[in-house]
């Protein structure tokens, strides 16, 4: 296949044939690279660079000190199992629930995907807040549990803990991603499987799961990669032994001068770069491409009686398991006072009237700047996956390195980098700064979240097989043509499951928004559910925004899946 | 004569047209203010400014400490104009770094010290506008179905029964903290300091991250007693939590501050809000329950509801604590990162060695072997150890070595160094406390 896309292209300057590229796509990846240079490596190096300099000079004493610190030495590995370990959770909850979401005839599937994604969502401090209130050392489980059986169970304690709220929080990487490349699957593929006899599980651990490797790898690479570089759960369950909190007290605590909470970075950077480089080697060699599209991936059965219900009882509890942080948020949002009890004192609708009149400007400023910077993690992670994988351009892996480390830079260090470098560039009308301008936020949240896209994207083309591009060049489509008329639309699912995971985690990031929020009406909902959360008397308003962020991303997510699903809908092949 | 007098009175009346024009001028259009303060306090005070300055519009931002220093550096060129918090240690990096400027509040009637703590920047960088004491903030739900007493000092907290009860945050994230230990490291000396942290802290369920943290947790009843500045444990009373806060009978209180930041852009609503804040209309709304702080104005409590705490009159309240302000500035955060090593890292490994500590003192009661008592005291002297005396930690090469180090300077090494020693002699301390007591209970 690639001797005939040579042929055609020997017409073309040399150079563009040897990569395998039209010079459009060479500026593309120029383009992209050119973002990334201009808003994560300038404004990163500008910080970390202390990390490789003592008393003026290059050094890397600082790397051998890290080295030689019992203590930091334990939080690596540390790192290392919680990640592991979480992967292996998530994946139990994730798998089962996307297998029967894409095989079964399932009654509003739309609204399951939807409250698959919410666990995504957790505000800031009201999120940890519910936590601790339900699954907390005396949270209502643990205070029910102890009055009729006299025992507490350790959920939110230790490592052990971390593996527990971490895989609650992060198995929609996976959910998304798999569900994606299920979509994908050709179901003549399956077919052929079940006319030479397999069934059952054989059928799903032979054909079908194999099928859907990138997105699962994807998923789990991704959920490995989030979990070794989370801050905010190991703070929650007040765990300082792994890295990103190791990290993260040396960079934020006043007059530190210390750059070992740099030098952590640029070890958890090349950590995660590893992990990265290690999926993509699980999957190197493969092909897992099919070439008949449109079949609109497996074939949906309607289910047994007894089937449906098993069904339904698996996803229900797993929901109701992986939703109990959001519903304690939503307890939170309506109760009086909630302390040392199973269930709030008593309920009310106040702490709505307070936010209601601030929530409006914020809300619409979360769905702008998060929206944008998903529209544009799509763009870029679209762009950026069809160089790397279809083109030889040179450079372009490393573009790709680039662009995914940026999954395990500290917001604040990111934040810190952006004002340092942008703050005297003006803006030529209002003369405000760039930093401050609220488009910088959308910059941040995307740069930190492209390789959610990015990774989606990159599973959805692997399994695009080249020749349907080269059938259509060869009917004469350009370049151009064949991107919006065959690849875009059929990696719509990846692009989708992309771009939900950017917008729904942007909407709740505080660590930069925290940094370049310069005016309160440029606020977004992240930034005020801080502001409430510094009070005793500020919990309940705050957990009321922290429920309109969960029902703002919902909503928008919603929505994503219906067109999605009528698309869907409009392909698919039923089987009765 | 009549000419004179005709132009004494022109000139008076010139006089208080400008005194009158003064008042009444605006004092700009806008003022930028940084806090890491609640909603609860930043509204009030920003309603009640912008009511008596009309025409100028407050922008309050809130950032955390951390989040509000990297925002200033970064913003020299064209900063805010006002820094707004509890922390001395952040206006502390602001005054080193040359981003604040001097100011010196016209406001009459502000104290000079609260308790033996001076209420100003000796060098005038920035102000006090607000007290605080710290004290023992407890969850009475949870003490009841634990069978806990209510703690009144701060020995009460080192008692066997509050084992795995108490929270704290460290004082490398909460510069009122570090104040706390700091009072308690010169009150007690040195060494019998850090023996009174250290069995504290093996008691700790939590070494929090930041200062509402402790609160917070307590408010839900995580877990049931924490050390926490008065506001924290008197706003959530009145927000219908069910806490009570005790001020132990020797506390330090400790100032909250403002500052006016170098090269302000609204130079002059700046200082009309330091002016504000300190007199005796601003000092009144810290009295809000909601904001539950201490004015500064001694004659602000006039007006005070019935029992409110009042550092000026109640003796106990800070004065019987010495506090030396240069001792704690040139050991800051060498305190900070030391007391990270010893407790807040190894907390698991430091309540492990109080725990057989505490049983082995049970078990052996006061009867036991002249053996098991040795070897229990062996175990409490151990830990209880500081790796570090005091004079080195006077040293100003060794403290240095947690500072920037400026050009030229001379220090002993880098703190990573430090660090890793300290954390190996906490570690094998508190392991070898913990098989001491066992021993000694078995040696009963």
């Amino acid at each position: 296949m690639t001797e005939a896309v040579l042929t055609t292209s020997n017409a073309r300057a040399p150079f563009f044939a040897r990569y395998n590229a039209s010079p459009i796509q060479a500026l593309a990846l120029a383009a992209v690279a050119l973002f990334l240079i201009a808003f994560l490596i300038v404004p990163l190096v500008r910080v970390i660079l202390v990390a490789f300099t003592d008393e003026g000079r290059f050094s890397l004493v600082h790397f051998g000190d890290f080295l030689r610190t019992s203590l930091l030495r334990d939080a690596f590995w540390n790192s290392i199992y919680v990640a592991s370990m979480t992967v292996v959770v998530a994946s139990l909850i994730a798998v089962p629930l996307a297998t029967i979401l894409a095989r079964f005839r399932f009654p509003g599937a739309a609204l399951i995907h939807t409250l698959g994604v919410v666990p995504l969502v957790m505000p800031p401090f009201v999120g940890a807040v519910a936590m601790q209130l339900i699954f907390g050392r005396n949270g209502s489980i643990n205070l029910l549990l102890n009055d009729w059986f006299g025992f507490r169970i350790p959920f939110m304690e230790g490592l052990n803990g971390v593996i527990f709220v971490e895989a609650l929080h992060y198995f929609p990487f996976i959910l998304l991603n798999l569900s994606a490349s299920l979509s994908n699957i050709d179901s003549a593929m399956e077919e052929s499987a079940q006319n030479l006899g397999a069934r059952g599980f054989t059928l799903f651990s032979r054909i079908v799961f194999p099928l859907a490797m990138p997105g699962y790898v994807a998923g789990a690479a991704l959920v490995f990669v989030k979990v070794f570089d989370d801050l905010a759960t190991p703070l929650l369950l007040n765990v300082t032994s792994m890295l990103a909190p190791q990290a993260y007290l040396k960079i934020t605590t006043v007059g530190v001068a210390d750059p070992m909470g740099y030098v952590i970075s640029v070890i958890m950077i090349v950590c995660s770069l590893g992990a990265m480089l290690l999926s993509a080697l699980v999957l190197r060699g493969r092909d897992f491409s099919t070439t008949q599209r449109g079949g609109g991936g497996l074939s949906r059965r309607r289910l047994g009686r007894l089937g449906n219900a098993l069904a339904i009882a698996f996803v229900v509890v797993t929901l109701l398991i992986v939703l109990s942080p959001h519903i304690g948020i939503f307890l939170l949002s309506i109760a009086t006072v909630w302390s040392f009890a199973m269930l709030p004192d008593a309920y009310t609708l106040q702490h709505y009237v307070t936010v209601y009149r601030e929530a409006a400007p914020m809300i619409g400023n979360t769905m702008l700047y998060c929206g944008l910077a998903g529209l544009i993690d799509i763009v870029l992670g679209a762009t950026l996956a069809y160089v790397v994988l279809r083109t030889r351009l040179p450079g372009r892996r490393l573009v790709e390195q680039v662009a995914m480390s940026a999954v395990a830079i500290p917001g604040l260090v990111l934040g810190i980098g952006l004002l340092r470098t942008y703050y005297d560039v003006k803006l030529p009308i209002s003369g405000e700064s760039l930093a401050t301008f609220w488009f910088m936020l959308v910059i941040a949240y995307a740069v930190r979240r492209l390789p959610y896209a990015l990774s989606a994207a990159t599973a959805a083309l692997q399994q695009l097989h080249v020749s349907l591009e080269e059938a259509a060049e060869s009917l004469g489509a350009g370049k151009l043509r064949v991107l919006s008329r065959i690849v875009v639309p059929l990696m719509t699912g990846g692009l989708l499951a992309g771009f939900v995971t950017s917008f729904a985690t942007a909407a709740v990031e505080l660590s930069a928004t925290l940094l370049l929020v310069a005016r309160a009406p440029d606020a977004p909902l992240s930034y005020g559910i801080y502001v409430y959360m510094q009070s005793a008397a500020g919990r309940g308003p705050g957990a009321a925004l922290g429920v309109i962020a969960v029902v703002v991303v919902s909503i928008a997510t919603y929505a994503a899946y219906k067109i999605a699903e009528r698309e869907r809908g409009l392909k698919s092949r039923e089987v009765f | 004569m009549a000419l004179q007098f005709t132009r004494r009175a022109a000139l008076g009346a010139a006089f208080a047209l400008a005194a009158s024009a003064a008042s009444a001028q605006s004092v700009g259009d806008k003022l930028v203010i940084v806090t890491s303060f609640s909603k609860d306090l930043t509204v009030p005070f920003a309603t009640a400014f912008e009511k008596k300055h009309p025409g100028v519009k407050v922008e309050v931002q809130n950032r955390n400490s951390a989040a509000a220093i990297a925002f200033i550096r970064e913003t020299r060129s064209s900063p805010p104009d006002i820094f707004w918090a509890s922390a001395p240690d952040a206006f502390e990096v602001l005054k080193k770094n040359s981003l604040l400027q001097k100011y010196k509040p016209q406001a009459q009637g502000v104290a000079d010290k609260v308790g033996s703590y001076p209420i100003n920047d000796p060098d005038g960088f920035y102000m006090g506008f607000a007290a605080s004491g710290y004290g023992i903030m407890f969850n009475t739900r949870y003490m009841r179905a634990n069978n806990l007493p209510a703690p009144k000092e701060w020995d009460d907290l080192k008692k066997p029964a509050y084992f795995g009860h108490v929270g704290f945050s460290a004082p490398s994230r909460s510069g009122t903290s570090h104040l706390t230990v700091e009072t308690i490291l010169q009150g007690e000396g040195w060494d019998k300091g850090w023996a009174t942290l250290l069995e504290l802290g093996g008691n700790f369920q939590q070494v929090s991250d930041r200062s509402f943290g402790v609160p917070d947790a307590v408010n839900s009843g995580q877990y049931g007693v924490g050390i926490v500045i008065d506001f924290f444990g008197l706003s959530a009373k009145a927000s219908g939590f069910p806490v009570e806060f005790v001020y132990p009978s020797v506390t330090a209180i400790v100032p909250a501050n403002v500052g006016i930041i170098a090269n302000a852009r609204n130079q002059k609503a700046a200082e009309a809000f330091v002016e504000f804040l300190l007199s005796e209309e601003g000092q009144q709304i810290l009295l809000d329950p909601k904001i539950q702080r201490l004015p500064v104005r001694p004659a602000s409590y006039a007006k005070a509801p019935v029992g409110y705490p009042n550092p000026f009159s109640d003796k106990s309240l800070g004065a019987k604590v010495k506090f030396d302000a240069d001792v704690s500035e040139a050991r800051y955060e060498l305190v900070n990162s030391l007391y990270d090593r010893l407790v807040t890292f190894r907390l698991k490994e430091l309540n492990a060695a109080w725990k057989a500590i505490h049983d082995a003192e049970k078990k052996i009661g006061s009867g036991g072997s002249a053996e098991a008592k040795r070897l229990v005291a062996e175990a409490r002297k151990l830990a209880t150890t500081v790796p570090i005396s005091s004079t080195e930690a006077a040293d100003k090469a060794i403290a240095g070595s947690f500072q920037e180090v400026k050009k030229g300077e001379k220090v002993a090494g880098r703190q990573a160094e430090f660090e890793q020693k300290w954390d190996t002699a906490a570690s094998k301390n508190y392991a070898d406390a913990k098989t001491l007591a066992e021993k000694a209970a078995a040696a009963k």
